[in-house]
């Protein structure tokens, strides 16, 4: 349990070193709000629009296909690992297997996903 | 050594907090976040089994849950876009054509 | 693992390979050609040459993959009844794939990638292997419920299925994580053998464990109290979308409860309560609410629901003679459900098809063959002689009698007695309705022919000569060790 005790200081600490900072930069800094300050920032650029905008929803294809070839290096991985003790079966095994994802990859290309119509 | 105990409750709570968020959000993509949320604390339980029994095949396991759910994701979030597009809403309240 | 075991384990998958791989070229080559009559046919020569790679597998079981994959009659036998079914939805999806503007070649792929999830989960003893074949069986379907995608009523049947059939599967990994940790192991086998120790070792891991997993296939196999989707799904799918969902999944849901029971919770005596419980909620609500219901598919679903009830009847009765009889009734629904699918698929074809039951209204004066064919299925639906529906029925009652469950099948017969009323409703609008305006014909293909030839003769011959049959799915009964 003692071992345990250092966790707890920490996160009392980092919780005591942003609250302490919050409060300091309050007290002390000059406060002259006008219209332009209190814009959204966006990069520089003046802003337009809120800032709860809805995102083009192609956005999430090209998510959606990321997070498929993104989940699939997990089973890679292992197989890297072990790749010495798993000889050549293994690594026609993992062929197939990405010639499968390329299949997909493939269909995705073909029905014209990649593209930014 | 942490116990095995804190692991499963932690797993158990994860679970009823996401298949409470299933039932009462009416937001599709909020209660696919449920769901997501109870695959989670499945993989949670079995890793620490795993850990706990000293077996390696948990671990498999996991990464086979990690993928089914990913390609849940990517069918589900489709699926989703799809209903958006024809109704602009995702609001699970308003899709009650099927009940006359 | 050297090459030649992998040799001999990639031949007992043999027949899942061949679909994966004609499913996959199918998928490939739509994109470039656009004849989609032959990628139908390339669909079709796929789960034919698997059916033939699967027959061969009979009678000689094998298990490889460190004993994760198990071929022995049992799955073989699912094996026929999916990719029956497979073939069946295919020859009936055709034409009103190409009537309602959506004959895309990635509905025959996800047909086959469901196949052989549903396959998978026969032929396995894993809850790893079965939580697998579930995924990928259930993936492609929530994409083919909502394949109409201009359609409303689609989309809202894709969500619905999506959201409950994950919810569902979350449920069914809890449970096989509880069940890993009370066991140390995911293989049913070795959870039976060790299950009076494990018992007294983890008792609550290993019954919250069991009844989640129960939980989660109930949702699949759609037993009331976790049957809400089922209507809302079936009356918005493609119709059929909604006979593949009617007989695939459920069966392949059966398919994995029947070797959960048996092998892995046998031990469990408590569980025949609440299976009792489920089988007569299932099979009331079921026929009940199927007497209110106007669209056909919507009264098809709840029939769905009910005819699960009368296989978890066979389910609560337990062991050998019940489990087979379970199977043989799986059999017999398929041909009789397809066949009837079938039927209403033709008459949804027509424009404007809402799939009301009024519309069936002067079919028989058009197209008498027609008629007495859906009379047919819906006789057998409603158990009546001589027709695979009665046999299945039979089986089951007489096996639940035999063990002792006699409130049980009382109430199951009261039910099929309440059935007989709905069913007959559709045919006597078929026979003796008056139509609104004169019926539009329906077209009529050489695969239809086929898909109705073959599910008529399937209903008449498991009817007259149950012999046979039943010898068939008694050989299929996995050995109880």
């Amino acid at each position: 349990m003692a071992s345990y005790a250092a966790v707890l200081i920490f996160l009392l600490l980092g919780i005591g070193l942003v609250l302490v900072t919050f409060f300091t930069a309050r007290l002390i800094r000059p406060s002259n709000p006008y219209k332009e300050k209190n814009q959204t920032y966006e990069c520089g650029e003046r802003p337009f629009g809120d800032s709860w905008v809805q995102f083009n929803n192609r956005f999430y294809i090209f998510a959606l296909l990321f997070v498929i070839f993104d989940v699939e290096v997990v089973f890679l991985f292992p197989w890297a690992v072990a790749f010495n003790q798993l000889g050549l079966f293994a690594l026609i095994e993992m062929v197939i297997f990405i010639v499968i994802l390329v299949f997909g990859l493939v269909y995705a290309w073909k029905k014209g996903v990649l593209k930014w119509v | 050594m942490i116990p095995i105990a804190h692991y499963l409750i932690l797993g158990g709570l994860l679970f009823a907090i996401g298949a409470v968020g299933v039932i009462v959000s009416r937001n599709l993509i909020v209660m696919f976040m449920s769901i997501e949320l109870m695959l989670n604390a499945a993989n949670l339980a079995i890793i620490a089994f795993s850990r706990s029994l000293n077996l390696m095949d948990g671990h498999v396991f996991v990464f086979l849950i990690m993928a089914v759910a990913a390609a849940e994701a990517a069918v589900g979030l489709a699926i989703i876009i799809a209903i958006f597009r024809n109704r602009e809403t995702i609001n699970a309240d308003k899709f009650n054509l099927l009940r006359r | 693992m050297d090459i030649r075991s992998a040799a001999i384990d990639l031949g007992l998958i043999s027949p899942e390979i061949i679909i994966l791989a004609s499913a996959m070229v199918v998928l490939l080559l739509g994109t470039v050609l656009k004849s989609r009559g032959l990628m139908a046919f390339l669909s079709l020569l796929g789960l034919v040459v698997g059916l033939v790679l699967v027959l061969q597998q009979w009678s000689q079981p094998q298990s490889g993959y460190y004993g994760m994959v198990l071929k022995d009659n049992f799955s073989v036998f699912f094996s026929v009844v999916f990719i029956m079914t497979a073939i069946i939805t295919l020859l009936m999806a055709r034409d009103y794939l190409i009537a309602k503007h959506i004959d895309r070649h990635e509905f025959y792929t996800l047909l086959m990638f469901s196949t052989v999830g549903m396959m998978l989960m026969a032929g396995s003893t894993d809850l790893v292997v079965i939580f697998l074949g579930l995924e990928i069986m259930s993936v492609p379907l929530y994409v083919m419920a909502g394949m109409n995608k201009i359609d409303p009523k689609s989309n809202e049947s894709g969500i619905k299925y999506f959201m409950i059939g994950a919810f569902a599967s979350s449920f069914l990994v809890f449970g096989i994580a509880l069940l890993y940790g009370a066991s140390g192991t995911t293989d049913l086998r070795r959870i039976m053998a060790d299950f009076s120790f494990l018992k007294m070792q983890s008792e609550l891991l290993l019954y919250s464990g069991a009844l989640l997993v129960m939980t989660g296939f109930a949702f699949k196999v759609a037993a009331v109290p976790f049957h809400m989707w089922v209507p809302d799904v079936y009356e918005g799918a493609p119709t059929p979308v909604t006979g593949f969902f009617s007989v695939g999944p459920k069966a392949a849901g059966f398919a994995a409860l029947l070797r959960i029971c048996v092998y892995g919770f046998s031990g469990m005596a408590e569980l025949t309560a609440v299976f009792w419980l489920l089988a007569v909620l299932t099979m009331v609500v079921g026929n009940v609410l199927a007497i209110f219901q106007n669209n056909i598919k919507r009264m098809l679903a709840y029939s769905s629901i009910a005819h699960a009830g009368y296989i978890l009847v066979a389910l609560t009765a337990g062991g050998e003679g019940a489990v087979s009889s379970a199977v043989y009734y799986l059999l017999a629904y398929m041909f009789f459900n397809l066949g009837g699918f079938t039927i209403v698929t033709i008459i949804d074809s027509r424009t404007g098809s809402n799939s009301q039951i009024d519309e069936i209204k002067g079919l028989a004066g058009r197209h008498p063959y027609l008629a007495s064919l859906l009379a047919l299925f819906m006789f057998a639906l409603a158990g009546f002689p001589p027709t695979a529906g009665f046999m299945g029925k039979f089986y089951i009652f007489s096996e639940a009698v035999r063990n002792g469950f006699v409130w049980l099948t009382v109430i199951a017969v009261m039910n099929s007695l309440v059935s007989v009323f709905y069913y007959l409703r559709v045919v006597v609008a078929a026979f003796f309705g008056k139509p609104d305006q004169e019926f539009s014909p329906v077209s009529f293909s050489p695969a239809l022919f086929i898909a109705l030839l073959v599910t008529a003769v399937g209903t008449l011959a498991l009817g007259c000569f149950p012999g046979y049959w039943l010898e068939l799915s008694q050989m299929s009964m996995f050995p109880i060790i």
